[in-house]
């Protein structure tokens, strides 16, 4: 028990059982990384993409918030993809039509206009034959020579035909290839690109015509344009084939295909826009009560009771609106009943407190005066009034007591936080208890004092509590040592108070905040308290959004422990003391190594409480998400845990009977297994202490039970479910 | 100043039981208590009796004791201890604020309430010739007045006494506490909330701007000190 020792708590307390695995993550994965990079460099690939995926992401996440949060906006753009969709469908089909049926008049007129030329080419060059038998010169050289400008001729007289509609190509057939009968053309069209390979290859190989798509590219520089080609093989006069095509461009169809697929492109486009401007219309016609709804929700939560949703009409959003106003008149009436009925009870108390003390200042007054002068008394009279006097002061004690219960069950109790330095409330309280002690022979010390404890409390609160907690200890510490602890960590600041007496049987660590219980009531009480106190003041740690705890190991002494958020209003997440003391027992070693059922015994006791205490805990974090919050962090210091079984924080894995201890839950091993009865193994450790204050949500129960009378309730579920346990289940 | 009549209290209570068992409790510490029952006669009472010190209950017929307190502080800077069933805070802070100097809550102990009556009208006692300085503040503690720039301010003993104090040792700061022992009396710590409402009506009538106080300053966590003169 040192100085230091209050500053290592923190990381030992189990109180923050994340930081050790918090600490432990980095290296283990630092240990696989390095592992992974020698071994399979796979490994190291993975975070690097988890770090580029993340880095892509983050621009993004604004907009897929947007996207999971506006339905309007979801609505809206589905709605337009789909009808971009719808539209895209529609125009591919539609141009499709058009272009088969423009197309299809061109080609039945072209391939007649082909079938015509191609007749006439073929006439052509019989005559032209007929004509050279005539002449009888069937020279090679002249008959070539003839050839050449009768194919020039031909190309010319069939181009000429067509004014300008289509133009004539002549080519050599694809395996012949003579100066003779290189190719022509009409209109300055290139005849070798313009002529697809494809077609030629068909023109050659077969004696009927042929036709394909081409494009047109001229020698001029006149631009290239679609055209549908039409080839055939034809004899020249001299019976040697060449090829002739048709070139028929198709400029004006595809001028009439553009326009249609334009009109078509504008008119999809202003439907999908007109459409994406409906779905938001309409969208907007349901999203706007919703949203309105919402909103108005939103403010009903904040309390601002009186707010109402406009109804306009008879349609399904004015049934919403009806049944949601009717929902918030419901609510607002019940919470101003409610409301009212807590007024009535602060205010009984209120009247009570006055009209019971104003009589008692009366009766105080006289009693003193009489006690003073009791010297003057017979014996008999002089022992009575001091007896008068000393059971005033219980009295008194007692009422205060009872009216600072129901001012807490009232939820009238209010805190003063201001940051206050803890240390000079424990030394005002220690010196209090001075007297006391000297009493009992009992030296109060104080550890962890070396530098400020600061937290934001309630400075009359917290001397009461720690009042009640050192004189207990005093009271109980059968003159041994009493060690007061302050540790600050974190948010939360902590003071223990250790003695070392007769300590807490298994169980009694949850019962002895409930109400007007006693250790032992059999024991002689000295100092004459009213058993209320720790009922006090852990409605006086609740308050302030902090834990009272008990810890005791019978025969072991007990450890009382108080932690407070550092800044009022802040969650606690642990406390810097561990509950239970480095010295308790159990943490000694000095127990059977049998490792029996250490928390077996206890968990006889609090077993049948635990579900209470659970249910309401989660009913609790239901109403309070920070309650919730608290009790994801950490099980051994969990708020509203009084019926919990709570197991000292286990240094590592391996020392299991130790983390068995609280997790087993056995009321056979408690009850049967423990043997030694008479042996004190058995640890008792639990908390109560709901960071719950009564004025945050559970302020109906709390008048609700506080008109039950004080004493049947208990709002702690502890103890008070044991014996009255019934009365919390339906809650 | 009537130092010579310092025994005189006047006691505002409707409990006749209660107001006869302070009759005799004071009496017999050697005061001179005087009576009233109703809050509507509470001033008239005051005016006639002249007293030194009042005893008020909260809780009266016709006029309460709230609006007694206040309208006997318009008057006058006689100590006022009010008696109180309710320790609740607003109750409390109500009562300071309209201009109790004290209060005691009920049940209580005769020597308690006679130590609080002590300590009130022990403050007479000590007549030194002195002169002190405080902000812009010249304080003549022998002659009970505080002064800016030759204007007088009135202030309540109570308040004079806690000027007094804050002004004689302005290096040093007082925590509550240490305030509720040198100018209240209180040998035990109590409620802090006392020298808190009576700095803030002390402030309202020393400081240029109560919103930003040069003469009493705040130490945030610790308590209050003179400020720089």
């Amino acid at each position: 028990m040192s100085g230091d020792s209050a500053a290592s708590a923190p990381g030992r307390s189990g109180a923050r059982p994340e930081r050790p695995v918090g600490r432990r993550t980095p290296g283990s994965r630092f240990a696989r990384l390095l592992a992974g990079g020698l071994l399979h460099g796979g490994v190291q690939g993975s975070p690097v993409l988890r770090l580029l995926l993340r880095w892509v992401r983050r621009p993004l996440l604004p907009v897929m918030r947007l996207w999971r949060r506006n339905i309007q906006l979801k609505v809206v753009a589905t709605t337009l993809l789909m009808s971009l969709g719808v539209v895209l469908l529609l125009g591919f089909v539609v141009i499709g039509q058009v272009r088969n049926g423009l197309l299809d008049a061109k080609v039945k007129a072209s391939q007649s206009q082909a079938t015509g030329g191609f007749a006439v080419a073929k006439q052509k060059a019989d005559e032209a034959a007929g004509a050279s038998a005539d002449d009888g010169t069937p020279a090679d050289g002249g008959a070539s020579q003839n050839v050449i400008e009768w194919m020039s001729e031909l190309v010319l007289s069939l181009s000429s035909g067509g004014q300008g509609a289509f133009d004539v190509v002549t080519l050599p057939p694809g395996d012949v290839s003579g100066v003779a009968r290189g190719p022509r053309a009409s209109g300055f069209v290139d005849p070798d690109k313009s002529v697809p390979e494809k077609l030629r290859e068909q023109v050659n190989s077969s004696t009927g015509a042929a036709q394909s798509y081409s494009r047109i590219i001229y020698l001029s520089d006149k631009e290239s344009q679609p055209a549908l080609v039409i080839g055939k093989q034809v004899n020249d006069p001299n019976g040697d084939p060449y090829e002739l095509y048709y070139l028929f461009p198709l400029t004006q169809e595809e001028k009439s295909l553009s326009l249609v697929k334009g009109t078509l492109a504008t008119a999809g486009l202003f439907v999908v826009v007109l459409l994406g401007a409906i779905a938001w219309l309409v969208v907007r016609q349901v999203v706007t009560p919703v949203r309105m709804a919402a909103g108005i929700a939103e403010r009903l939560s904040a309390g601002r009771l009186q707010e109402r949703m406009k109804v306009t009409g008879e349609d399904d959003i004015a049934r919403l609106g009806e049944a949601f106003n009717k929902m918030a008149q419901n609510l607002q009436l019940k919470i101003q009943q409610l409301e009212d009925l807590s007024r009535m009870q602060r205010r009984f108390v209120s009247d009570v407190s006055h009209e019971l003390r104003t009589p008692l200042t009366t009766v105080r007054m006289a009693a003193d005066v009489i006690h003073d002068a009791r010297v003057d008394f017979d014996p008999v009279t002089a022992r009575s009034a001091e007896l008068l006097a000393d059971q005033l002061d219980r009295f008194e004690t007692l009422l205060a007591d009872l009216l600072e219960i129901s001012r807490f069950d009232a939820g009238a109790a209010a805190l003063e936080a201001e940051p206050i330095d803890l240390r000079e409330v424990v030394r005002r309280v220690v010196s209090g208890a001075a007297p006391l002690a000297e009493r009992k022979g009992t030296t109060v010390r104080v550890i962890g004092d070396q530098q400020p404890v600061v937290a934001e409390a309630d400075a009359r609160r917290v001397e009461r509590v720690l009042r009640n907690l050192v004189v207990n200890a005093v009271e109980h510490g059968e003159g041994k040592d009493v060690i007061v602890k302050l540790a600050a960590a974190g948010g939360a600041v902590a003071i223990a108070v250790r003695d070392y007496g007769v300590g807490l049987k298994p169980g009694e660590a949850t019962r002895v905040f409930s109400r007007f219980w006693r250790a032992d009531p059999a024991r002689a009480r000295t100092t004459g308290g009213t058993g209320l106190g720790l009922s006090i003041a852990l409605e006086d740690a609740r308050l302030h959004g902090g834990w009272l705890q008990a810890w005791g190991e019978p025969g072991g002494g007990s450890q009382f422990r108080l932690t407070l958020p550092r800044t009022a209003d802040e969650p606690l997440r642990g406390s810097p003391i561990p509950l239970e003391p480095k010295d308790s027992r159990r943490n000694r070693g000095d127990l059977d190594d049998a490792g029996l059922p250490r928390g077996g015994g206890q968990k006889s006791a609090t077993v049948p409480v635990q579900p209470v205490g659970e249910q309401q805990s989660a009913a609790r974090s239901t109403l309070t998400p920070r309650t919730a919050g608290a009790a994801t962090a950490d099980p051994t210091a969990l708020p509203g845990n009084g019926a919990r079984v709570v197991p000292r924080p286990s240094p590592s894995p391996g020392t299991g009977p130790r983390t068995g201890a609280g997790t087993s839950t056995g009321v056979g091993a408690g009850t049967g297994g423990t043997v030694r009865g008479d042996s004190p193994n058995r640890t008792d450790t639990a908390g109560a202490g709901d960071p719950d204050g009564p004025d945050d949500g559970g302020t109906g129960d709390a008048r609700e039970t506080a008109l039950r009378g004080t004493s049947d309730r208990h709002r702690a579920g502890a103890e008070g479910a044991n014996e009255q346990g019934e009365a919390f289940r339906g809650r | 100043m009537m130092s010579f009549m310092k025994g005189r209290v006047l006691v505002v209570d409707d409990d006749t039981a209660l107001a006869e068992m302070l009759g005799i409790v004071l009496r017999g510490e050697g005061f001179e208590p005087s009576f009233v029952a109703d809050g509507d006669k509470a001033l008239a009472a005051f005016r006639e009796a002249k007293p030194d010190l009042v005893l008020l209950d909260l809780m009266l017929p016709g006029r309460d004791g709230i609006e007694v307190c206040r309208l006997i502080r318009a008057e006058s800077g006689v100590p006022i201890v009010m008696l109180t069933a309710k320790s609740d805070t607003v109750d409390v802070v109500v009562g300071l604020e309209s201009g109790a100097d004290d209060y005691i809550v009920k049940p209580f102990k005769p020597k308690e309430l006679v130590a609080r009556i002590r300590a009130r009208l022990r403050r007479s006692e000590e007549p030194a010739p002195e002169q002190l300085a405080i902000g812009d503040l010249v304080i003549d503690v022998a002659g009970h007045s505080v002064k800016r720039e030759g204007q007088s301010i009135a202030l309540t003993p109570l308040e004079f006494d806690l000027l007094v104090a804050l002004a004689r040792k302005p290096w040093q700061v007082f925590t509550r506490e240490v305030l509720l022992e040198q100018v209240w009396g209180y040998r035990h710590a109590a409620d802090t909330r006392l020298v808190n409402v009576h700095v803030q009506r002390l402030r309202s009538k020393v400081e240029k701007d109560p919103e930003r106080p040069e003469i009493v300053v705040t130490v945030r966590g610790v308590g209050y000190k003179a400020g720089p003169s």
